[in-house]
């Protein structure tokens, strides 16, 4: 009963935090994961009900709570929803630290995050490694997609898996530090795992864009991951010490921007590394701070920092068409959606429709893909339903793990659509704009009315 | 609860859904309402509506509390469970079964979600009015139950308009039928209207047949911008005097206006004493006609400003103030206690300026809005229940302002239901013998009590 009593002391912290929610039910219309299974103690309501009660000695067993607050995908639907404006996607992310602080982390997530993220250079040649061997593993399944599926029974189920780059971008742009040149600004250029490992043409995609401005790049070749494996899984040791790693490698006053393509790291760097992470030193805080503040999304920061090209007089081609998918971490998050459409239009090539709900949760929510593929793939199906309504050859996302998700979704349902960034695509137009410049007047600036 | 209980209850609705957890009871242990919590002994889904009859029945053999539970978002506590209590969820049997173009009829299931229902009756060309605030979760059950009312009641009416007839389940799991398709029916007492508002204490709803119109051809939205309470109030009893009937006729007091103001920016004066929202539709030339009429009243009681929305986006921006004025006041303090005595509508002027003076007696924060066409307001409090001594200056607050809408002639309760919340005050309004007579028909059709004990009458 003292442990209980103990644990209720360490929710005290998020008392005027959850006392906000009047629970009046209204996230059970936005929460993608109770439309699939209606129970109460898988939406926002409920969940804080049950941190609620931790907090007034409820429970004998806290373990009971903590399973249900790890069920969930942090999509932020609820937050971005929620009529009284309580912060849930902050509660649960406290709550999930307070509760793996008191109650520890599982010996599988040690060994993960532990013993393989925290240690940056130990996680890349594992994965190397694993890019070497893959083949013997899994079988490709859909060229298009470029996904595969295992070989034997596996931990990774019946998951149609994007496999591992031959050569992360690590390996391809090893270490940059430019000067900045006709756009007269600097930008760290923030990798991100998923990209390192999985897309390495959205990094190539995204230096060719800051090539194209003349904006000078930095890319440490050192990096390591953003942090929120570990925070979703409450395990601040880790994330703190990937921060204090990632602080280090930047220097906020060498730097206008920092960006990311990647619609989860961006939004970790800025809401989750001021509100979560303690780097042990005031020094250390404030340069965090300058540091977040400086943080963009891709998609955003050529938007409103390089402005928008568009070549007026190229003869539109549209030979493709293409759908986007609002990830929840750059729309809900911080709320990014016009952006990364303007990007996509600005190339003459492509077609736009948008789909049916496209703000709609995707179902990866990292680690809830891993614990709960079921719901995740009946959350996915729906998205791929939608997309394949649009009857587009191209899905494009903001972020790489609703990239991930989505490839298996399509894959498993034998879709030819093409899964892309919408970097890649207004990428593809700057080259050709290039080449056309020679035949084409072109002329700069954001285009009114998109 | 014992494990060969347990087992019997899975035997009707299956392992699946049964929830025995602690975790998970807890989740069903409360609504809307700003009441205390109680955990009920085992939460059961059933998937079908035989097996929801066999669940009603089992509960009163075994003489437990039912409680029935749609999305649990009424503000009255008319789902909060009894401890010793069974929670039956109505979310699986959540089907349209019907919607019938020609007649103008639907049937559904308990569970369907109001504004799922409302706008798959809408892809059919027809309209169903009751809009609730909460018609984003809410279920039809749950709405009959609480008959939940809506910004449009002052042409459309409330739910208990759209009730056509009903299918429920009495204590031993039987099922009664009353009412029917068509649109008129004297077959046998009017239980449809007995079990309309009756908060889940008579009966379990395993179908209801709904009533469906044509939707209006053309609306027109606008603002009108007040210097004084009672040039609103005026207006509004001006408006209704001219026989304009406005599908929607909403107030917001200044407070509100200015807490709107300060959460979404949407340019709404805030030293204007008060606003009128108006939504007049129906036939496009009708539509024009009493569109004038109505700017006509407003401007000869002195509307500072009165802005007409040319168009749909317009007409959102309109309604978007007023849908926000909710959210806007909850984010001020932590508690919300969301109000709905209603009164006839020549006072509100009296109500709203009772309830300014309670506000300062008390020295509790009061926002109004609401209902002005039909006389439901919402006044809202907002406090800090952790706070003993403002929470008592809180319950006293509501308590006069009880008084004070049964001593203008209003009702305890607009919409939302008496439950727990209202229901020691129900007295006040009515009769000792009322209360008599309702206690022995609920005896007589639940002799063991097992419907929702507790609400509406103890």
């Amino acid at each position: 009963m003292n442990r209980i009593k103990e644990l209720a002391t360490l929710m005290r912290e998020l008392d005027d935090s959850l006392a906000v929610c009047m629970r009046c039910g209204m996230c059970q219309s936005v929460c993608p994961l109770f439309s699939e299974t209606g129970l109460e103690s898988d939406v926002a309501r409920g969940k804080l009900a049950l941190l609620d009660g931790l907090m007034k000695k409820l429970f004998t067993h806290p373990e009971e709570v903590n399973k249900r607050l790890n069920k969930c995908l942090l999509c932020g639907s609820c937050t971005a929803n929620c009529p009284s404006g309580v912060n849930v996607t902050d509660i649960f992310l406290k709550a999930r630290a307070i509760l793996t602080g008191f109650m520890g982390l599982s010996p599988a997530k040690k060994i993960i995050l532990r013993g393989m993220l925290a240690h940056p250079k130990l996680f890349d040649r594992a994965m190397e490694w694993g890019a070497g061997f893959q083949k013997f593993f899994t079988k490709p399944v859909n060229d298009m997609l470029g996904t595969s599926c295992t070989r034997f029974a596996s931990p990774l189920g019946d998951r149609h898996i994007k496999s591992l780059a031959p050569t992360p971008f690590h390996k391809i742009v090893p270490e940059i530090n430019t000067a900045p040149g006709a756009a007269g600004i600097k930008v760290a250029f923030f990798t991100g795992c998923l990209v390192d490992k999985i897309f390495p043409q959205i990094g190539k995609a995204v230096l060719d864009v800051l090539d194209h401005y003349g904006a000078g790049v930095q890319i440490t070749g050192d990096e390591a991951c953003c942090g929120i494996p570990a925070l979703s899984s409450g395990d601040t040791v880790t994330f703190n010490k990937l921060v204090c790693h990632n602080l280090a490698l930047y220097d906020p006053d060498e730097i206008d921007y920092l960006v990311t393509a990647c619609a989860t790291c961006t939004s970790t760097i800025k809401k989750f590394w001021p509100l979560m992470a303690d780097t042990g030193s005031p020094a250390l805080q404030k340069k965090m701070e300058r540091l977040t503040e400086k943080t963009l999304d891709i998609n955003q920061f050529v938007v409103s920092k390089l402005g928008l090209k568009h070549a007026d007089t190229v003869e539109p081609d549209q030979t493709h068409t293409v759908t986007y998918h609002d990830p929840c971490h750059l729309k809900k998050s911080l709320g990014v959606s016009a952006e990364p459409r303007q990007l996509i239009q600005a190339n003459p090539d492509y077609r736009f429709v948008e789909m049916s709900e496209s703000d709609r949760c995707c179902g990866m929510g990292g680690s809830f893909n891993l614990f709960y593929y079921g719901l995740s793939s009946a959350i996915g199906q729906r998205k791929r339903d939608d997309i394949a309504a649009t009857k587009a050859s191209v899905l494009t996302t903001g972020c790489p793990a609703c990239m991930l998700q989505i490839s298996d979704m399509l894959s498993k349902a034998g879709d030819s659509v093409m899964v892309r960034h919408p970097i890649e695509i207004y990428a593809e137009f700057l080259k050709k704009y290039d080449t056309d410049t020679k035949t084409h007047k072109t002329k700069t600036g954001c285009r009114p009315g998109i | 609860m014992n494990k060969t209980l347990i087992k019997e209850f899975q035997s009707i609705v299956g392992a699946t859904n049964v929830f025995t957890e602690k975790a998970d009871r807890v989740t069903y242990s409360y609504d809307a309402a700003v009441l205390e919590p109680v955990i009920p002994s085992l939460v059961v889904r059933p998937t079908t509506s035989e097996s929801l009859g066999k669940i009603v029945r089992m509960c009163n053999d075994l003489e437990l509390p039912l409680t029935v539970r749609g999305a649990g978002s009424n503000l009255s506590g008319g789902t909060i469970p009894k401890a010793n209590g069974v929670v039956a969820l109505t979310n699986a049997l959540n089907k349209i079964l019907e919607i019938n173009t020609q007649d103008m009829y639907a049937v559904v299931e308990p569970g369907v979600i109001t504004a799922k229902f409302a706008s798959a009756v809408e892809a059919k060309g027809l309209f169903y009015p009751p809009d609730p605030g909460s018609q984003a979760v809410s279920t039809i059950a749950g709405n009959v139950a609480e008959n939940a009312g809506g910004l449009r009641g002052l042409k459309y009416g409330v739910t208990r308009d759209y009730v056509m007839g009903l299918d429920f389940f009495d204590t031993n799991g039987e099922l009664v039928k009353t009412g029917s398709k068509t649109v008129k029916c004297v077959t046998g007492y009017n239980l449809t209207g007995l079990m309309t508002a009756s908060e889940g204490t008579l009966g379990v709803f395993n179908r209801i047949i709904l009533k469906l119109v044509p939707p209006p051809r053309h609306r027109k939205s606008m603002v009108a911008v007040f210097d004084t309470m009672a040039d609103a109030s005026e207006t509004v009893a001006g408006i209704i005097a001219h026989q304009v009937i406005p599908a929607t006729l909403e107030f917001m007091d200044n407070f509100t206006i200015r807490a709107v103001e300060g959460y979404s920016h949407a340019g709404l004066p805030t030293d204007a004493a008060a606003l009128l929202l108006i939504e007049v539709d129906g036939h496009p030339a009708q539509v024009e006609d009493d569109a004038l009429k109505v700017e006509a009243i407003c401007r000869n009681h002195h509307a500072g400003e009165i802005r007409t929305a040319a168009d749909d986006t317009e007409r959102d921006k309109v309604w978007e103030a007023r849908r926000a004025a909710l959210s806007a006041l909850a984010k001020l303090r932590p508690t919300v206690v969301l109000e709905d005595a209603t009164v006839p509508r020549s006072k509100i002027p009296s109500m709203v300026s009772a309830i300014e003076s309670i506000s300062r007696k008390h020295d509790i924060t009061i926002g109004t809005f609401g209902h002005a066409g039909d006389g439901n307001l919402h006044p809202t409090l907002l406090t800090d229940r952790r706070d003993a001594a403002e929470w008592k200056r809180a319950e006293a607050t509501i308590e006069d302002i009880f008084d004070k809408a049964l001593e203008l002639g209003g009702t305890l309760s607009g919409e939302h239901g008496i439950g727990i919340a209202k229901s020691g005050f129900l007295e006040k309004e009515t009769t000792s013998a009322t209360i008599a007579y309702s206690r022995k028909i609920r005896r007589a059709l639940d002799p063991k009590g097992i419907l929702n004990p507790g609400k509406i009458i103890s």
